[in-house]
This record gives C-alpha cells, structure tokens and sequence, in this order.
C-alpha cells in the first residue's frame, strides 16, 4: 500500500505548489473564462443555432472539452520542468514505487481540472448557460470531461519525458491540441468544412467528447457532422471508447519511458 | 569489505557512437571517501547514475553495500543518497515543505518527517531560511539542502556528483565544511568532482578519470609520488642567479632551470630536505641571501596534467548525461 501513500504525497505535493503561485491557478482558470466570453459575445451574435438559449448552450461543451484537452499540455510542461531541475532524478533514487511520481502528477493535474471547469461553469452560468438534462447526466458529463482530461495527462507524460526542452514542449503541445479542438465540432457546425476534414472531424475524439457533453446537457447536438454514422450516433459510447484507448496506449508507454527516460 | 564495487562498466550513448564509459571499474572501502576526479565529458555522472539505479549500463556489473544495482535497483535505493549537480529541490516550496515531503517519501510518517526535518535544517544551518522557498536561497543553500534531503534516512553510501560545482569561493568552502563533518561521521562517500583541490582536500583515495577510464587510482599523495619526487625552487635578487644555478644544480644533479621573469631557478630533488639544508649551507656560503626558498610537491593539477596529457579543462557538456 506504500505506492498509494507515495502517490498521495505527490499529489499532495502538486496542490502545495499551486496554493504557493496563486498565479498558476488564476491563470489556468481566466483563460478559459476569458475563451468563454470571447466566443460568447464576438461569435454568439452571428451563428444562429435555432436552440433555444442560443450558442452558449452549444459553446459551453465544447470550451470545456478544450479546457480539458489542455491538460495534456499542462502535464507535459510541468513534468519538464522537473527533469530538467534534476528533480526527477531525486525522486527515482528514492526508494518509491517508480510510478508514484507521474501518476501523482497526472492526478494533481486532474484536481486542478476540477477547479477549473467549476470557475467556467459559474462564468457560463452568468452568461445565459443553463444545462437541462439533469442532475444526474450534468455531473456524468463533468466526470467525462475529467476522465478525457485524465487520459490526455497521460500522453502529456509522454510529450514532457520526451522532449530535450522545456520550452519545446509547450509548443509541442499547443501544435497538437490547437487543430485537434478546432477541427472538430466544439465552436462551429463542421458541415461548412471540405469533405475530408468533415470526416476527420466528425471522427476527432474532441467531436465526439463534446458531441457526449451536449447530449449530457440535454441539448440537440446541431454541430454535428454526417448523421447516420456511428460516432454522431453514439457519441458517450465513442469518447468511452477513444479514452480507453489512449489510456491503455499511454499509460505503457510514459510509464516505461519514465523508468528508462535515461537511456 | 567494499561499499561500492563497479566492474567493467560500459556505456554508450547515440547507438553506440558516444562512449561514455570505456570498462570503468572502481570501487570503494567501507566507511571511506573516493573522489572520483576528471574533466567535464570524462563519464564521471554516468557512474554515478549507474551506481545510482538511474541508468542501466549497457555491460559489466556493479554493486552498492553488497546489493547488486541491475538486479535488485529497488534495494540499492533504500541504502544510498544521491545529491546531484543541480539542487534537486522543489524551488517553489520552502527548504521545510522539501525536507517533510522528502521524509514522508522515504515512509517516516508525518510526524518523524517533521522531527528529521527540523534535525537536519538546524544541522545544515538552514533554520532561519526554513519557511523561505527555496529560489530565494543562495547556491551554496540550496546545495546544503539538496545534501539535507540525501541523508533524510541515514544512507549506508553516500553519492555527490559535484557537489560544489557552480558555487563561489564561500559557498565552496561552507559545502567542505559540511561534507567534511559527514566523513568524520563514518559516512561511505563517493564524490565527483573537477577540482583537483576538492579531491585532495576531501578525499582518501581518488581514482582519476579521462575519456570513460580510470587512469589512475591512489591516495593524493602516490599519485603526486606518481609523478614524481619533490623540487626545490629558489629566488634570488638578478646579480645572484648566476652563481645559485651552480649550486641548486650541484645539489640537485640535474640541471636547474630558470625562470627569468620570477628569477626563480628550480631543480628535482630527491633527498628532500636535507637537500634543501645543502642549498641553504651553500648560499649562505657564497654569500647569497635568499628572498624565498622552498620544497614543492607536485599539485594536482602537475598529476592530471602528466597522466591525461591535458589539463583539466572545462570542456563540452558530458555527453547525453546530463539530460
């Protein structure tokens, strides 16, 4: 049981951090509720979704799935930052199960997460956002977007132990998530988009992640791609799906990178 | 009994075509310190890192308090502290939040944490910086609490890679003082470093490195015998040099050489100091007056110098070691 008494510090440890740079926790929570009033107000006026309550119903879903994507650069960056203070190689000399350190992190990112979309949702709430499913289906819905948010942790692992700087991760980073949260159906409707990206899209696990939210949030899901196909049709079963995936490849990978990152 | 034991170590790096360590062997008696002494690029923190559990060696075998490192790495770290190049240390949290997270990592519990903490802040004199994050601590601080948190639980070897490199003349000489406490303590040691100074003045034995090999092994005083035996070195006022090269030559059987700029004329000599005495004799004789006269063994640096044909240089950054 010593391994969860390991991962509890560093989690715990993750959470010390943040109390101490208040600006960390400030500033992950204004840029999304910054992203939540931009596109509320500068696209909200010009896209008519016919929904009753308008775009924010539609935009909310999809700030917070991209939100959460960012986790993975979150990780990534901060695991960096440890590597190369040569914290990483203090805690591989402790004697500690040797996954401690990165699953504490992947889990401090995740409780961080959960701040975050609390501050959106109070924004949005202000905003004019009023999700109808239910109780119950609202909060599945969070606990998709944080188990998402988890799973891409695990790839920023990956990207923060693999890369020789950590400036470059960032950018790394944002190079995959940017077009990766565009190219789907979180702010505009992807039929206005050429056929293959249309595809993409409709088949982009952000699409389906914010596809689950909507429905979770009871709302018709107007954004939606070529109706008929599996993933518009069953959008909770797919994003379940694609998590699973990610985490069953990631968590291999970054755990083994991290016991050789050395070699 | 031997502490340390590495035997024909190799390790290379970019498929093979970085050769960090070239069958390094060493190792180190128990309750001793070896200082593991070469140039930046020599594979010192390569060692290390295999010692350490951090890095797996491509071949040869290696063990730490009779724990064998590629087998049983989970072992080796409940009886070693590592204390690295850089204080690996969280900037952000206090020199406390360090110390408590580090002794509840090593399972004291919260309460045993915060006593060992407090133990070791006082020891290091840290206590009055303790509530303070760490960035604010100046170098030679926050590398007395990197050591701190290496020796949370009583390591049975103790590995410092560098311990003073980066720091000024104080925080240099503060850092001594404290790893000089440690060995009177009784603690196994092995310490890399780039100064000559540091090995000499810190370590039983030293084992000098170069390219991934250790060329030379000895306590500081065989390896300068190593080099050779002691000279003696005069200086003179101008008119007399003349006639002191006669007789530090005749002393010494061997050519005396000069050093006009310091009008210092030196010779090897063999019989120490009683060829000093005869120097001495014979000035005073000739009547010569002396402005300095001396015995000097061969530093450190002559030691590198005549063992690796270069001198001890700071050069590229130790290949891939230092990601």
């Amino acid at each position: 049981m010593s391994a969860i008494s390991d991962i509890s510090i560093i989690t715990r440890r993750q959470l010390l951090l943040l109390t101490r740079v208040p600006e960390v926790l400030i500033f992950s929570t204004i840029q999304p509720v910054m992203f939540v009033l931009l596109f509320r107000f500068v696209f909200g006026g010009s896209i008519n979704t016919g929904q009753p309550g308008g775009y924010v119903q539609l935009l909310m879903p999809g700030i917070f799935v991209q939100t959460v994507a960012f986790t993975l650069a979150g990780t990534a960056s901060g695991l960096a930052e440890d590597m190369k203070k040569g914290l990483i190689d203090r805690f591989r000399s402790l004697p500690i199960s040797q996954s401690a350190l990165v699953i504490g992190r992947t889990l401090g990112d995740s409780l961080l997460n959960i701040v975050v979309l609390a501050v959106m949702g109070i924004a949005g709430f202000v905003v004019g956002w009023r999700p109808s499913g239910g109780l119950a289906n609202v909060a599945l819905g969070f606990l998709f977007l944080l188990f998402f948010g988890y799973a891409l942790s695990w790839v920023g692992v990956l990207v923060g132990l693999s890369a020789s700087d950590a400036r470059v991760v960032q950018n790394v980073s944002f190079i995959v998530t940017f077009p990766l949260t565009f190219l789907s159906n979180a702010f505009a409707p992807t039929t206005g988009m050429p056929r293959l990206l249309q595809y993409f899209a409709e088949w982009n696990p952000v699409s389906t992640m914010v596809a689950a939210c909507r429905q979770l949030f009871g709302l018709e899901n107007q954004f939606g791609a070529t109706a008929g196909s599996y993933p518009s049709e069953h959008p909770l079963t797919t994003s379940l799906i694609y998590m699973l995936i990610i985490m069953a490849i990631f968590i291999p990978l970054s755990l083994r990178k991290y016991r050789n990152y050395a070699d | 009994m031997k502490s340390v034991i590495a035997e024909d170590l190799v390790k290379t790096y970019d498929k093979g075509k970085v050769r960090a360590l070239d069958h390094l062997s060493l190792d180190v008696e128990e309750g001793t310190v070896l200082s593991v002494l070469g140039p930046n690029g020599a594979g010192k923190t390569t060692v290390v890192r295999i010692l350490t559990t951090l890095l797996r060696a491509d071949s040869g075998r290696a063990s730490v308090a009779g724990i064998d490192v590629i087998k049983n790495p989970e072992k080796v770290r409940e009886v070693i502290g590592l204390s690295g190049q850089y204080a690996a240390v969280d900037e952000i949290l206090t020199g406390y939040d360090n110390l408590v997270m580090f002794g509840e990592l090593y399972h004291l519990g919260k309460k045993q944490a915060v006593i060992r903490a407090n133990e070791l802040l006082e020891r290091f004199s840290l206590t009055d910086a303790a509530k303070r994050p760490i960035k604010n601590y100046s170098g030679g601080m926050r590398r007395r609490l990197d050591l701190a948190a290496s020796l949370i639980v009583k390591p049975k070897v103790l590995f410092l890679d560098e311990p003073t490199t980066g720091l000024d003349p104080r925080g240099r000489q503060e850092m001594w003082g404290v790893i000089q406490e440690l060995v009177k303590g009784g603690v196994t040691l092995l310490l890399t470093t780039q100064y000559l100074e540091e090995a000499d003045q810190l370590a039983d034995e030293i084992a000098v490195i170069d390219t991934g090999k250790v060329i030379a092994r000895g306590t500081s005083d065989q390896l300068k015998k190593q080099v050779g035996g002691e000279r003696l070195e005069v200086v003179v006022e101008q008119h007399h040099v003349a006639k002191t090269m006669e007789i530090v030559s005749a002393v010494s059987g061997h050519g005396a050489t000069l050093d006009e700029g310091l009008r210092l004329i030196a010779a090897p000599v063999s019989t120490g100091s009683a060829a000093l005495f005869e120097v001495l004799k014979s000035l005073d004789a000739a009547g010569i007056h002396a402005l300095d006269v001396g015995l000097k063994r061969p530093s450190l640096d002559d030691v590198f110098l005549s063992l690796t044909g270069h001198v001890a240089e700071v050069k590229t950054e130790e290949a891939g070691a230092k990601k």
